[in-house]
């Protein structure tokens, strides 16, 4: 099962979408409810992130659009910042829980899961697999064909992010913000030698695995669909 | 602590739990490059990334200080990579900052220094990048009372499956990539029993630790098996001896800041003024790439090492050239670098070649017409009309330079500079009053 969150707004803050690649999760963004059942997955949503920070009025209006619809978007997780505390008196039924930003990512995780095992739904799935390769995201262990495999944690991050989503072309600049946040300094050549240092560390019978599609980007193993 | 560290930290304490690691080896560089080591058991390694661990710094070359020599070492999570050769797999290592109690770092710390060069040229838009060709040689064993016996009479790119020091060099490139250090090519060198293994490029702090740990490697391996593996850069008279060639290059926001495509050699204007910084400076900084008495018995005419400063886009005889490269790829422009020898202090080494370069960009220098006579057979009545000078013909030489040098102070910091110029001065001092076996043999007869 995937997981599909739909976050406001569109684009939405950058740390919370590196959190929730990191962690694994997939999202959509928005800035309107009405057309979300257009894009939304068979087995519906999974909840939605709203961040009230840039434009409360819009975001209020959206937590209040998800609840009204036929099946509504739950749980619903908000983000305000530290002065918007007041503003969420007698808006209790728009939300299930809410958030202080800057949020600690592990924190926004933590919540997630203890959100979603309220609402009923599974926990996401502790352990990533692709082919030979398994990822334990609860003990950061990951395996190739059994053999535990030592990453850095940066090489791990990489690696999880990739085997997130089989098959996905990502450029260089977009898993240097995905992955590595937008704070980190060190140019798109840092994820080639990052990529580089992976293969390395999969050895010659795997390497394989992670694709370099010229001029593009990287990709690891084939989609599932 | 922010919260990228704390994750960070976490990840490590969770891997040294998972993979029921023993001992935590804690490392750090003295001036002279010398890898050094704390051990921790797991146990206090929560307390070591909050709080550092702490040694006395008067026992490691280059720390020592008049008043107070306690210093912390606190390990860098990014850097915690399993040591597969050491006790079964069960231990681990991180390299380490070195702080004063304060809390500041510490001025003899040379990763810092690098760290704080890196920032200069970050602060300008530039990352820099490196790709090291190490060569060294395997011999029978380390003693140093009879000649270093080479384990093969081998050449160039020569094929010998069933050698020793093949096997070992074989080893030790799977025991690199396990440990992420990326190999680019290995093959056997010109001289006997000399190797060389060119890793692939990254950042120079990363490179930097990559090359301490390498050193290491190559020389644990070789001891596993009776063997001794060295640096030295002249270990054998007559035959070549041991360099590092450097290939550096500057990464800003649009990319390979060496990079031009229509531009003579596909180097930019960033990139010949860095060129430029390397030529004006290098008789500066030559200390510290070659910074031991031997380091100037390679140096020399006939041996493939550069004993002048010039620079060429393919002349081997060149101290700066700019490799050719596929014109598809503007990534791989570069600039190659070629007295550095693999006994250097790479944090060092990389900070006054960046500090060179850097003044060349800064400075708005001009690079000079390239030279395509062959240097090897120059006389120093032809280099004056050339225009070229010659790199130190010793460390005393070298010495001299440097301490007249305002981008290697700056580079290094008063507390390194001072220490290494100190320090070396003394080394000269022992060399010059030791009587050798080649004056023996040639003065004690006639005299």
């Amino acid at each position: 099962m995937t997981e599909q969150f739909v976050l406001f707004p569109d684009p939405p803050p950058p740390d919370l979408v590196r959190t929730l690649d990191l962690s694994g999760y997939a999202w959509t963004a928005t800035n309107t409810a009405t057309d979300l059942s257009d894009v939304e997955p068979d087995s519906g949503w999974t909840g939605a992130i709203v961040s009230a920070d840039a434009d409360p009025e819009k975001a209020w209006a959206i937590c209040r659009e998800l609840r009204k619809r036929d099946v509504p978007v739950e749980p619903l997780l908000l983000l305000v910042n530290g002065s918007q505390l007041e503003e969420l008196q007698a808006r209790d039924e728009l939300f299930d829980d809410f958030m202080i930003s800057p949020f600690h990512p592990r924190e926004l995780e933590a919540r997630l899961r203890h959100l979603l095992w309220r609402v009923g739904r599974g926990v996401r799935p502790d352990v990533i697999e692709y082919g030979p390769l398994s990822l334990n995201l609860e003990t950061y262990q990951a395996q190739v064909s059994g053999h535990p495999l030592d990453l850095t944690f940066m090489e791990y991050e990489l690696l999880k992010f990739l085997a997130s989503h089989p098959g996905k072309v990502f450029t260089r600049e977009t898993l240097l913000n995905r992955v590595w946040g937008y704070e980190y300094y060190g140019g798109a050549r840092t994820v080639d030698v990052h990529v580089r240092r992976l293969r390395a560390k999969l050895g010659e019978e795997h390497a394989h695995m992670i694709q370099t599609l010229r001029s593009v980007g990287y990709k690891l193993g084939q989609s599932r669909w | 602590m922010d919260a990228g560290v704390e994750r960070q930290n976490e990840y490590v304490l969770r891997a040294v739990e998972e993979r029921h690691v023993k001992l935590i080896r804690l490392w750090f560089t003295d001036v002279l490059g010398q890898l050094k080591s704390v051990a921790i058991s797991p146990a206090e390694l929560e307390t070591a990334f909050e709080e550092g661990v702490h040694f006395d710094g008067s026992a490691i070359d280059g720390f020592s200080r008049i008043q107070e020599s306690d210093v912390l070492a606190l390990p860098d999570p990014s850097t915690f990579e399993m040591i597969p050769w050491a006790d079964g797999g069960s231990t681990g290592r991180m390299f380490c900052n070195i702080q004063n109690h304060n809390g500041t770092p510490f001025d003899g710390d040379p990763r810092h220094v690098l760290k704080r060069n890196l920032d200069r040229a970050r602060t300008a838009g530039y990352s820099f990048f490196t790709a090291p060709e190490m060569e060294f040689f395997y011999f029978a064993d380390g003693d140093t009372r009879t000649p270093p016996e080479p384990l093969d009479s081998g050449s160039f790119y020569d094929l010998t499956t069933s050698d020793v020091a093949s096997d070992l060099r074989r080893q030790t490139l799977s025991v690199l990539e396990a440990m992420g250090i990326p190999v680019e090519y290995s093959f056997h060198e010109d001289s006997p029993s000399q190797h060389e293994i060119d890793l692939r490029y990254t950042d120079a702090l990363t490179m930097a630790d990559q090359i301490m740990t390498f050193r290491l490697v190559v020389r644990e391996l070789a001891l596993e098996r009776g063997k001794f593996a060295s640096f030295m850069p002249k270990p054998l008279q007559g035959v070549q001896g041991s360099g590092m060639h450097l290939h550096l290059s500057l990464f800003g926001e649009h990319g390979n800041a060496f990079h031009e495509q229509d531009a003579a050699y596909s180097l930019s204007p960033t990139g010949r003024k860095f060129a430029a910084g390397l030529l004006v400076h290098a008789r500066e900084i030559t200390a510290v790439t070659n910074q031991l008495v031997n380091s100037y018995k390679r140096l020399v005419t006939g041996f493939e090492a550069p004993t002048w400063v010039s620079w060429a886009q393919n002349n081997r005889s060149a101290l700066v050239r700019v490799p050719i490269t596929k014109s598809d790829k503007p990534s791989s422009t570069r600039i190659e670098y070629r007295s550095p020898d693999p006994a250097c202090n790479p944090y060092l080494a990389f900070s006054v070649i960046l500090a060179a370069g850097m003044a060349g960009i800064e400075g708005n220098y001009d690079l000079p017409d390239e030279t395509t006579e062959n240097l090897f057979e120059l006389s120093h009545a032809d280099a004056g009309k050339l225009g070229v000078q010659p790199l130190p013909a010793s460390l005393a030489e070298a010495l001299d330079v440097m301490e007249g040098s305002e981008l290697v102070q700056e580079a290094l910091g008063d507390h390194i500079f001072e220490w290494f110029l100190r320090n070396k001065r003394s080394e000269w001092r022992d060399y010059k009053t030791a009587v050798s076996q080649w004056e023996i043999d040639r003065y004690l007869p006639s005299w």
